[in-house]
């Protein structure tokens, strides 16, 4: 029957790889990147998991079909995101017609209660 | 008996052979886990959203979290991918003492994650934070931990558990079920039903368990990392 | 060899239906074939509960002040129609009836690659449904089948959770079903079929389940979190607590609207088998109508968007969301092109599965192009939330999904069955539902057109001529769907036996015996010729 086997040394170098990612993106919060802080511990988890992806799971050594489907997965969840986030992102883009919430606060929809639109609220609460 | 078993391991009827077989299985559990991603997605969506919205309040939120214990667990749960996999590969190799061995010290290492992450969810009840059920935060507690002054705005913080809560807890729901499945293919095994002939259900388990470390692996820093801690 | 099958009368050979008997073997079945008629009990009979909804609604609607019912109640029977016949029966019928019985029967298998699962799933949507109609019984939901927040997470008193759990679980049966689907088309091909000699039907269950496998999973944790918000008041919707109710509709409306495609696109596919059959000919441009479908299946998840124009989204997402609905309609249209050179100079025969395919054409035509109405941001301001939307989807469900599911079991009854039905109650009940549906739903477009609101109890009575119309025509519209289900039944018992291919027609599912056995092929047949490789002298006449 096929199947790739992975040599057990081979195993135990990516879980020490894992390990120091691991240390590295705890101690990178320790340190004030500012927007970087994000970035990097998102690459970091980015590499780990294409680490367990690549070699624990063995899509390194499968078909090309077995590939297509683990990245339509990642695929479809960045539509979900990036489409989704093109509307919270450009709320604030259109200014709100003059005589609307008399009071000038400009906003990207008509503010109910509170905070459907909170990037109306003075910057401290958006970046 | 038990060796008889596994030599003549016979595929299913719709199948020409084994090896279809174990294609297929495989096949379907990456189509599975494509699924997965998206159910997940879902709250990462939600996520991204509020955290986009509310940042001083994730980030307030994130530091109520406890770094040592979510990094410690991150640690276990990563080691218990590596003896998954070693265990997927003693079944290649036809070592079925170490497979089952090495099904147990995975079970293990997941119950330390349950363990820890009760200690966690344990320590929030204590402290009365719990969103929507037991949700009363000492502000002047809370906005020492966080570093806030106390009465600084950041509301949200409540909005920022609810994530926690669930998607931690969502994660926790699919390890359970991870040592459902395990402790079956564990007796399997014991009965010596896998060898380098037939071990396919050994390794879709694999599959489905690195996955929910991989969701570890995003929730780690996403939750616990929020801000940092300088 | 086929000769000699249909000398043999039915009763005497084993097949799928009578090799074994009893409720156990039917309940505990894992053959393809029976799960299939599982599901067609449980989806014919949902079919009735949402039936009766719309029947209610028609009758209320016949005076403008509501002639039968409180709003309160008007309000869950909109409710209860949307959230039975999208989920319980749109969405499983023509997948998991037509394609579960079909699949390994077109490409040559023996059965799905995973037997139980698929047995499972039909367990899975049966508990679904026993949810649902349990909210139902205890007093209903009112919060439309779109659960908007925060009137379904704080201030409905009806049965959401209930309701919400009934679909959340069915979802599941829908994601077993696309993931055996993908699997058994990519693993399971007889020798020599080839992606490009497939059934288009095939093509199209495939592209339907891709939709299945990663737009399903984002509702299922969004009635999660509904409840969640429902139970526990911690604001992930509600603005009062800082939550954005639009973010619950870009969750929902994420698997929502490709959830519409699910309905459609197999439905797509039942049409290719039934125009090359009933022209004689291949279908025009089969890669671009095979390529159409995943087309369709991608661009799906794209669009939600453009339910959301009116809601509160930003404007800026609004014009990419419209700009890529109106990208959508064209691989659609393609299809309808194709359809039409396929019957230009074909050898047409107008057999019931044909009147139903021709009628589709015309009526999804028309659902589709005023779907261009509502993808173009500026008109769907001021058609959102009337009934011309209702008219919409209507033409596009009932008019199109209906027509070809009823299409498709009149084509595959023989193949199923072993019998036929009679061909001149078919025709006429093919007729009826064509003018019924067109009395019901044309008035709805001018309705909608002149400002009725949907969703409404009452409405000014100038539009009540429009309304008494459409809900005449809901009556001719439901004695039609009554007709087939007395002859199927009918020929059950007193129809003659079919033999393997009363249509000539081609295709690997009918080279098997009808009723198939278990089995499906004595021999797993060897592909040679490509898909609908009609004979040329049958396409000029003959």
């Amino acid at each position: 029957m096929s199947g790739h086997v992975v040599s057990v040394k081979n195993y135990v170098l990516i879980f020490l790889a894992l390990l120091a990612l691991t240390a590295l993106t705890t101690g990178v919060a320790f340190i004030d990147l500012g927007p970087y802080n994000t970035m990097v511990a998102l690459a970091i988890a980015g590499c780990k998991m294409m680490l367990v992806v690549l070699f624990f799971m063995h899509i390194l050594y499968s078909r090309n079909l077995t590939k297509i489907v683990a990245a339509a997965g990642l695929l479809w969840l960045m539509i979900l995101l990036t489409l989704t986030m093109s509307d919270f992102a450009t709320r604030n883009w259109t200014p709100e017609p003059s005589g609307w919430n008399a009071g000038g606060k400009s906003s990207g929809a008509p503010a109910p209660a509170g905070a459907a639109t909170a990037p109306s609220t003075p910057a401290t609460e958006s970046h | 008996m038990a060796e008889s078993q596994a030599v003549h391991a016979v595929h299913a009827h719709q199948f020409e052979d084994l090896d279809q077989q174990h294609d297929v299985g495989t096949l379907g559990m990456w189509a599975f886990l494509a699924t997965e991603i998206m159910f997940f997605g879902g709250l990462f969506a939600g996520y991204t959203v509020y955290r986009y919205l509310y940042l001083p309040s994730f980030e307030a939120g994130s530091r109520l979290l406890d770094i040592r214990l979510g990094a410690i667990n991150t640690a276990v749960l990563l080691g218990s991918s590596l003896t998954m996999a070693l265990a997927v590969r003693a079944a290649q190799t036809n070592k079925r003492k170490a497979l089952a061995t090495f099904l147990v010290l995975t079970m293990i290492l997941g119950g330390v994650f349950l363990g820890i992450k009760f200690v966690e969810y344990a320590h929030k009840w204590e402290h009365h934070l719990v969103p929507g059920l037991h949700w009363a935060p000492d502000a002047e507690e809370v906005a020492q931990i966080q570093g806030l002054k106390p009465g600084a705005a950041a509301p949200q913080v409540e909005l920022f558990l609810c994530f926690y809560f669930f998607m931690t807890g969502m994660h926790a729901l699919h390890m359970i079920i991870g040592f459902g499945i395990m402790t079956v293919m564990l007796v399997l095994s014991l009965r010596g039903r896998f060898s380098s002939e037939y071990y396919s259900p050994i390794e879709v388990t694999g599959l489905y368990w690195h996955f929910v470390d991989i969701i570890w692996i995003f929730l780690f820093p996403l939750l616990y990392l929020v801000g940092g801690r300088y | 060899m086929s000769a000699t099958i249909a000398e043999v009368p039915i009763e005497s050979r084993v097949h799928y239906l009578n090799a074994d008997y009893g409720i156990r073997s039917w309940l505990l079945t894992t053959d393809h074939k029976r799960i299939a008629l599982l599901y067609l009990a449980s989806i014919t009979f949902m079919f009735f509960i949402g039936g009766a909804a719309a029947v209610l609604i028609r009758l209320h609607l016949l005076e403008p002040q509501g002639a039968l019912v409180q709003p309160e109640t008007y309000n869950k029977l909109f409710t209860m129609h949307g959230v039975v016949m999208i989920f319980f029966f749109l969405i499983p019928a023509i997948p998991a009836v037509l394609g579960n019985f079909l699949v390994p029967l077109m490409i040559g298998a023996r059965d799905l690659a995973f037997p139980r699962l698929n047995l499972l799933s039909w367990y899975v949507y049966v508990v679904g449904a026993l949810f649902t109609l349990a909210a139902l019984l205890t007093g209903g939901v009112d919060t439309g089948w779109t659960f908007y927040t925060p009137y379904s997470t704080t201030y409905s008193n009806s049965n959401v959770i209930l309701v919400g759990l009934g679909a959340f679980i069915t979802g599941f049966s829908s994601i077993l079903t696309g993931l055996n689907f993908i699997v058994t088309i990519h693993k399971m091909r007889a020798p020599g079929l080839t992606w490009f000699r497939m059934p288009l039907f095939i093509w199209a269950i495939y592209a339907t389940s891709i939709i299945f496998l990663l737009g399903t999973p984002v509702v299922a944790i969004t009635l999660a979190l509904l409840a969640l918000e429902r139970l526990l008041h911690v604001g992930i919707f509600d603005p009062k607590l800082g939550g954005d109710p639009l973010l619950f509709q870009h969750l929902f409306w994420f698997y929502s609207h490709p959830a519409v495609y699910i309905m459609i696109l197999p439905a797509l596919g039942v049409m290719s088998e039934l125009i090359s059959c009933f022209s004689r000919k291949r279908i025009f441009g089969y890669s671009f109508v095979g390529f159409s479908s995943m087309a369709i299946a991608a661009l799906s998840f794209l669009v939600w968007g453009h339910h959301m124009f009116v809601t509160g989204q930003s404007v800026y997402a609004g014009l990419v969301f419209s700009a890529l609905s109106f990208l959508v309609a064209i691989p659609s249209a393609i299809k309808v092109f194709n359809w039409t050179a396929t019957l230009y100079k074909g050898s047409i025969s107008y057999d019931a599965p044909m009147l139903y395919a021709l009628g589709f054409i015309g009526l999804f035509t028309m659902g589709g192009l005023t779907g261009l109405f509502l993808a173009s941001l500026a008109t769907d301001v001021h058609l959102n939330g009337t009934y011309f939307i209702v008219a919409h989807f209507h033409y596009i469900m009932v008019g199109g999904t209906i027509m070809a599911y009823l299409g498709g079991l009149h084509f595959w009854w023989p193949k199923i069955s072993g019998r036929l039905y009679p061909d001149g109650w078919a025709r006429f009940a093919a007729l009826i539902i064509f003018v019924g549906f067109n009395l019901t739903f044309f008035p709805q477009f001018m309705l909608g057109y002149l400002g009725m609101p949907r969703r409404y109890a009452v409405y000014p009575p100038e539009f009540q001529v429009l309304n008494v119309m459409s809900s005449a025509g809901a009556s001719i519209l439901g004695v039609g769907y009554l007709i087939p289900l007395i002859y199927f039944i009918w020929s059950l018992r007193y129809g003659p036996p079919a033999g393997p291919n009363p249509w000539k027609a081609k295709g690997l599912e009918w080279q098997t015996p009808s009723p198939p056995p278990t089995e499906n092929f004595e021999e797993i047949p060897v592909v040679t010729e490509e898909a609908y490789a009609y004979a040329a002298e049958e396409k000029h006449g003959g």
